[in-house]
């Protein structure tokens, strides 16, 4: 029998990697609420914006942690650009063109960095690597706290941007009523590119608190991809505290299924979830009803 | 009916022995041999550290004049990269054929290992084992395959032995063992082997926990094991992991009696002592491990510390294994695949660093392998077992 001083570590352990998740699944649910497409690039994207963060560390030092006013621009610009540049032109206004463009565009990214990187599993050591905080009986791991601190700023802050600003207004218009927002003056394309450029930012971010405690390799979007999707579904299309909490239970159930099934079998739980979700109640915890 | 293409060949031929005279005569023609390794994907380290090794052995055996019954023809590396994925390794036996390399060296990982034999065996392509452990890479009657180093049943069985002589003469302080093991057939064939095994010896094995490659994330592991406090922990899977694993166990302040490692990919590595001195004080480790006794061994060693590597067993098994293949294609004064099989029958190089005495095929494997046992100890990694090679009492409980 596992005694309850483990599960308590467990959950906090599921708590820090679920922040991670529910900002990964931010910048899709923020795509979804608002594009009305579900962003198969968004592994891939996640995946070369690790690259950026591994790149900066390897030939300039940068810490991964101070590359954040790099990546977040960076991966923004790469959003947008690809919204404008590629996504909207080659989906000829058809939604699901657009699936198919970014399923594409997925297949593109992960296979230039196969071709660039190979297909080696690479990972970064910091001097806090390894350091631990006690917290009560359990030590976490300080990257992992960080990146728990870190994932809720960077959501409050996204929360802020799409509830009190502008440029949230007019997301949130164009998610609603796309034609009404064109008669508004609201440059719908323009909203569109920002949106596509705020959810890889959240990548961007994610990115930075992820690679302390993580690797990269040209797959290494998949496995984040299948949760984040999870994880939306969970809290309800275009939900963003939906998102936000459906990820901390998300790396909840997948920590304690870890320990009570074995690592191999640790994700089950998640899509035990997804499935029932799907079942039961498939506008999620936190979705308007269709 | 003869191809334009056929032609083509065959005239270059033609032409090319009609040349060999005028320029050839003092340089006989190569010795083609595949170096196949995973230098990429999540074995990478591992498989550089191999293809180093192979290289170095090439290296000496083409500086020392080539193989001499073939006029000192030199011995040219066809490498190949297997991305630590047995599908891989199999596509590149097949391209080596191709080639018409005389044999091959490799592949480092048991599971591609057990592939790239078994292509190699369609074309009659020797095929030397440099790591490989599982057994079963030489129990399918392949007449192409021969293993140099000891395999994992060997390994286990020794381990096994020499942990209830280091328990029993302490005392008997330890009962109780936790198993964690790499998902693929190395990690779970040398688990089951322990489980099996260590009962007979008085030990209970509380837990045996499996994971895949890479793991980035040990925590649930050494949670359970914090639950299950055993006395001994045995991790049997690759560097990376292994590393992860020893540093997540000291994250959380995890110290049991002994951490003794059967075929531990990081636990006999000078890269872990270096990078984790703290994490991997007093780790015991049954490998693969040069006679420490033999000046060739440590002036191989500051060859390899002098480019900046480490002297790792991937580096040292893969060296022997060439140099017991050049032996043998001396010994065939051939450079066909048949006669090559015919000399590692026979063969009997006892020219190496390795502690093994002359090699002896059966079925294979070579009778004579063995793995040391050694320890971390200030520092430095020491032979304790067995007492021929001994280089250090061992250290046993860490702690009472």
């Amino acid at each position: 029998m596992f005694d309850l001083s483990i599960v308590f570590p467990s959950v906090l352990n599921g708590i820090t990697t679920g922040a991670v998740y529910a900002l990964i699944a931010l910048g899709l649910t923020l795509i979804y609420g608002v594009l009305h497409i579900i962003n198969f690039a968004h592994g891939a994207a996640l995946m070369v914006a690790l690259y950026g963060v591994y790149l900066l560390k390897q030939n300039f030092g940068i810490d991964p942690y101070l590359a954040l006013p790099i990546m977040v621009p960076a991966m923004f610009a790469l959003g947008y650009a690809l919204q404008r540049g590629i996504i909207n032109r080659a989906s000829h206004g058809k939604d699901e063109n657009i699936l198919l463009v970014t399923l594409g565009l997925s297949i593109v990214l992960e296979n230039l960095a196969l071709l660039v990187f190979r297909s080696d599993t690479r990972s970064i050591e910091t001097a806090y690597t390894l350091q631990t905080v006690q917290i009560g009986t359990a030590f976490i791991a300080l990257p992992k706290l960080i990146a728990f601190a870190g994932a809720l700023v960077a959501s409050a802050v996204l929360l802020w941007v799409v509830t009190k600003t502008d440029l949230g207004r007019a997301i949130r218009a164009v998610s609603k009523e796309k034609q009404g927002a064109r008669l508004m003056g609201i440059d719908v394309d323009h909203i569109y590119a920002m949106s596509f450029g705020i959810g890889l930012a959240c990548l961007g971010a994610a990115a930075c608190f992820l690679l302390p405690a993580y690797y990269v390799n040209p797959q290494v979007g998949t496995g984040f991809v299948l949760v984040a999707f999870t994880v939306v579904v969970l809290g309800g299309m275009g939900s963003f505290v939906g998102a936000l909490l459906g990820g901390l239970l998300i790396g909840v159930v997948e920590s304690l299924g870890g320990l009570f099934l074995g690592e191999s079998l640790g994700q089950i739980g998640i899509f035990v979830i997804f499935i029932a979700i799907l079942l039961f109640r498939p506008q999620g915890l936190f979705g308007a009803k269709a | 009916m003869t191809t334009r293409r056929q032609f083509v060949s065959q005239t270059a031929a033609a032409a090319s022995a009609m040349a060999f005279p005028l320029v050839g005569g003092a340089q006989p023609a190569p010795v083609k041999v595949g170096v196949l390794h995973p230098v990429t994907g999540s074995l990478a380290y591992s498989g550089q550290q191999c293809r180093m090794g192979a290289l170095m052995a090439i290296e000496d055996i083409n500086n020392s004049g080539g193989i001499k019954s073939l006029g000192g023809a030199k011995i040219e590396a066809m490498l190949g990269d297997a991305q630590s994925q047995p599908q891989a390794g199999v596509a590149e036996v097949e391209k080596m054929n191709e080639a018409g390399v005389s044999a091959v060296v490799g592949a480092f990982a048991s599971a591609i290992c057990l592939a790239t034999t078994q292509a190699a065996a369609k074309y009659n392509l020797p095929h030397v084992v440099d790591v490989g452990v599982a057994d079963q890479i030489v129990e399918r009657g392949l007449k192409n395959t021969f293993r140099f180093g000891p395999g994992y049943k060997a390994v286990a069985d020794l381990a096994v032995a020499n942990l209830h002589v280091l328990n029993t003469i302490a005392g008997r302080p330890a009962k109780t063992v936790m198993i964690i093991h790499e998902e693929s057939l190395f990690g779970t064939g040398t688990a089951n082997l322990l489980a099996r095994e260590l009962p007979g010896y008085g030990f209970e094995v509380k837990e045996i926990i499996k994971h895949a490659n890479p793991t980035r994330d040990f925590n649930n592991i050494v949670l359970r094991m914090k639950s299950v406090n055993p006395d001994i922990v045995i991790p049997a899977n690759y560097y990376n992991e292994y590393a992860l694993l020893v540093r997540t166990m000291q994250q959380q302040r995890v110290v049991p009696k002994a951490i003794y490692s059967v075929l531990g990919g990081a636990a006999s590595s000078y890269k872990f002592v270096q990078e984790f001195p703290e994490a991997s004080k007093g780790i015991i480790d049954c490998n693969h491990w040069f006679n420490p006794k033999d000046p060739r061994a440590q002036a191989l060693k500051k060859r390899v510390e002098a480019q900046k590597q480490f002297f790792s067993y991937e580096v040292f098994m893969t060296y022997t294994a060439m140099r017991l293949l050049a032996d043998a294609i001396d010994k065939a004064k051939s450079r066909d695949r048949a006669a090559i099989i015919a000399a590692l029958e026979k063969s009997t190089f006892s020219d190496h660093i390795m502690p093994y005495g002359p090699t002896k095929f059966v079925n294979g494997q070579n009778m004579g392998g063995q793995p040391l046992m050694t320890q971390v100890l200030d520092g430095d990694i020491k032979v304790i077992i067995p007492r021929d090679y001994r280089q250090a009492e061992p250290l046993f409980p860490l702690k009472a």
